[in-house]
């Protein structure tokens, strides 16, 4: 599946901890996906109980899980305004961000964010974010933060290929190399900025090349395959933590439905044939399948791992639904400290 | 007692914070010297021209607890970053739920009246005052500047500090020593009067005082009121003025439309009670609704003058005069 298997320690013997760790890297990115399929069932016309729009994250699941699996919870992650699988894989409760989209009091932001804004800086998720690009220069601001504070952390900024056609990634690029900041620029290249397609967006033929002008070292994986993903990922870790300064990944994935929805998508009018092409790749399956082959796990413990997703999610969504609506004075709150 | 300019004011009360809180520093695309040698290139960041990276990376460094400082060589380029200014700065606590403060101060110039032509000439305190979410602070004297930065770099907010090029080099006597903070907020009356209001921004403060002792020489008497900071805005000092004057007059040498002077004037006759407290419809003196020309004659023209303010005053107390006369 892939060249670099950072989850498998040894052919001889699989350690404890590493079927540990791909049950729960498994485990994360199915979370990511039934969360959404879920949020998207609250979005139905005759539900509505969701009614701000959602850009879902479905298809890209190996691009968070494999990222986050290489952070600890004191490094930063700054997401985009396709966020729900970001904050999954940084820790996020998946209660609290259901209570959000409900825009209940006892979300993340107390009602006043939605799926565009879900942060929880108590975990180093520092928000989702509704401006393509606009997450580059602060995540920049917080790598500085941790030089300055003298911390061994490390900063990652998610972004797409649209926010790779737009101004701030010069700016950022060129200030990271120039302080050598800890931070690892990831570009979730899903072939599709809102409905155009890189070819005619972009002039070079890989997000990566960009860094290159910059000194800034790069790797393209496979989005889609979250042990490759994960190695990169392990990579610019060590390279921002030891000082060595900022890389940059590109996942190539793919943005399996619609740019953003207030309710059921209409008729996807993409090639079939591609998007036959991608629903047949899918992480989750293919990682699933990954885990039995190498005797990371087998298929009960894989049941196991959904059972519990499931039983999560029934537990968010009653969160979400019994919690209170904010009173409208609420709306006062928040602003100026 | 001493003199020190009003930019000198600004860096020193810099220097003081630095001194006193690690956690403040500076990016600036030309920091002062002074403060480089004092406090080396790690916490005086020289950065590219990049105001859109620097205000983001402000707004990040905020959140993990540090206090940053943003020197825009000019008010105009704070909007290379109006997506990071109002998406962001001004949004950002608020969208989060409070999760985080982010206490960032963003200095600006505005170089009105320096012969600079349309782009750096223009105020630009409206647009932020519109986005809410950022204290905006426009002094006018030497003693203030000192006081209200040290403040605005306490304050747990984003605060965006106003600097009429024109007061630049002016200097004002100073008390000698560390200033301590001076409270955003709260106005301050530099002349007392009992005919008409005046309450003017910034730089328009030392004309509209100009104006006032012409309108005293004609047997008016005017109250010329300095807001310091326009977010938040002290109302109840022009609310109280206003009562005793019947009449209100606003300088601010930025474009009509949508102005300063035109929010305080509706925050004032929107409430009842003032609308019928006031003997003249009240007044804005703007600049014409024009961009700022180059050519001197051209920029005198547009810009609000002391000539300006007395011809406005003039205007609203005339009946009232020649009927007291009578």
């Amino acid at each position: 599946m892939t060249q670099e298997l950072p989850i498998v320690a040894g052919d001889a013997a699989v350690s404890s901890t590493a079927r540990e760790r791909a049950t729960g890297i498994y485990r994360q990115m199915r979370l990511m996906r039934r969360f959404e399929e879920v949020v998207l069932d609250f979005m139905a016309a005759e539900v509505r109980e969701i009614q701000g729009p959602v850009h879902p994250y479905v298809g890209q699941e190996a691009v968070a899980a494999g990222v986050c699996a290489a952070l600890t919870q004191q490094d930063k992650l700054i997401s985009t305004h396709r966020g729900h699988g970001h904050c999954i894989g940084k820790g996020a409760r998946t209660d609290r961000m259901m209570a959000e989209l409900f825009g209940k009091r006892t979300g993340y932001c107390k009602g006043k964010g939605g799926s565009m804004h879900i942060a929880d800086f108590d975990i180093g998720m520092l928000g989702a974010n509704g401006i393509v690009a606009a997450g580059l220069p602060i995540a920049t601001g917080a790598a500085l933060a941790e030089v300055l504070n003298g911390t061994t952390n490390v900063v990652v900024c998610m972004f797409g290929d649209g926010a790779a056609a737009a101004g701030p990634l010069h700016e950022t690029l060129n200030i990271a190399a120039l302080s050598k900041l800890p931070m690892i620029f990831v570009c979730e290249n899903n072939g599709w900025s809102v409905n155009t397609q890189p070819d005619v967006s972009l002039a070079p033929e890989s997000v990566a090349a960009l860094a290159e002008p910059y000194g800034i070292p790069s790797r393209i994986v496979d989005g889609n395959d979250v042990n490759a993903v994960l190695a990169a990922a392990e990579w610019a870790v060590a390279r921002a933590r030891s000082g060595e300064g900022p890389s940059m990944i590109e996942a190539r994935t793919f943005r399996r439905l619609g740019h953003a929805t207030r309710g059921p998508f209409p008729p996807d009018n993409r090639d079939p044939e591609i998007l036959r092409g991608w629903v047949e790749r899918d992480p989750i399956d293919h990682f699933a399948q990954f885990i039995v082959d190498n005797r990371l796990g087998d298929t009960a413990g894989i049941e196991a791992a959904n059972r519990s997703v499931e039983e999560e999610l029934v537990d968010s969504v009653r969160f979400a639904r019994e919690s209170p609506f904010p009173e409208a004075s609420e709306a006062f709150e928040d602003f100026f400290v | 007692m001493s003199t020190e300019t009003f930019a000198a004011a600004i860096d020193s009360a810099t220097a003081e914070e630095m001194r006193l809180d690690d956690r403040v520093f500076l990016m600036a695309t030309n920091p002062p010297a002074a403060l480089r040698a004092e406090f080396g290139p790690e916490r005086v960041r020289e950065m590219p021209i990049a105001e859109s990276a620097m205000t983001g990376m402000a707004i990040g460094a905020a959140a993990s607890g540090l206090r940053p400082i943003v020197q825009f060589s000019a008010v105009n380029f704070s909007f290379v970053a109006f997506d990071q200014m109002v998406n962001q700065a001004a949004r950002i606590r608020y969208m989060f739920g409070g999760q985080r403060e982010f206490p960032i101060v963003f200095r600006a110039r505005y170089l009105n009246g320096t012969r600079s032509a349309a782009q750096h000439s223009q105020t630009g305190y409206a647009y932020y005052a519109h986005a809410g979410g950022i204290k905006l602070v426009v002094p006018s004297r030497v003693e203030d500047a000192r006081g209200l930065f040290t403040a605005a770099i306490r304050d747990p907010n984003p605060v965006m500090f106003f600097e009429a090029e024109r007061l630049g080099t002016l200097t004002d006597e100073l008390v000698e020593g560390p200033s301590g903070p001076q409270e955003l907020g709260v106005a301050v009356r530099r002349r007392e009067g009992t005919d008409v209001t005046i309450v003017a921004i910034g730089y328009m403060v030392r004309e509209a005082l100009e104006a006032a002792d012409a309108l005293q020489q004609l047997g008016i008497s005017a109250e010329v009121i300095d807001p310091r900071t326009l977010v938040p805005l002290d109302v109840e000092a022009v609310k109280a003025s206003v009562r005793k004057t019947g009449r209100l007059v606003v300088v601010d040498e930025s474009m009509p439309a949508c102005s300063m002077a035109s929010e305080i004037i509706t925050t004032i006759i929107e409430d009842p009670s003032m609308f019928s407290a006031m003997t003249a419809a009240p007044r804005r003196v703007c600049t014409t609704p024009t961009p700022v020309p180059y050519s001197q004659v051209l920029e005198d023209f547009v810009l609000p003058d002391r000539n300006d303010i007395v011809a406005a005053a003039l205007d609203l107390t005339r009946g009232a005069l020649t009927s007291e006369r009578n």
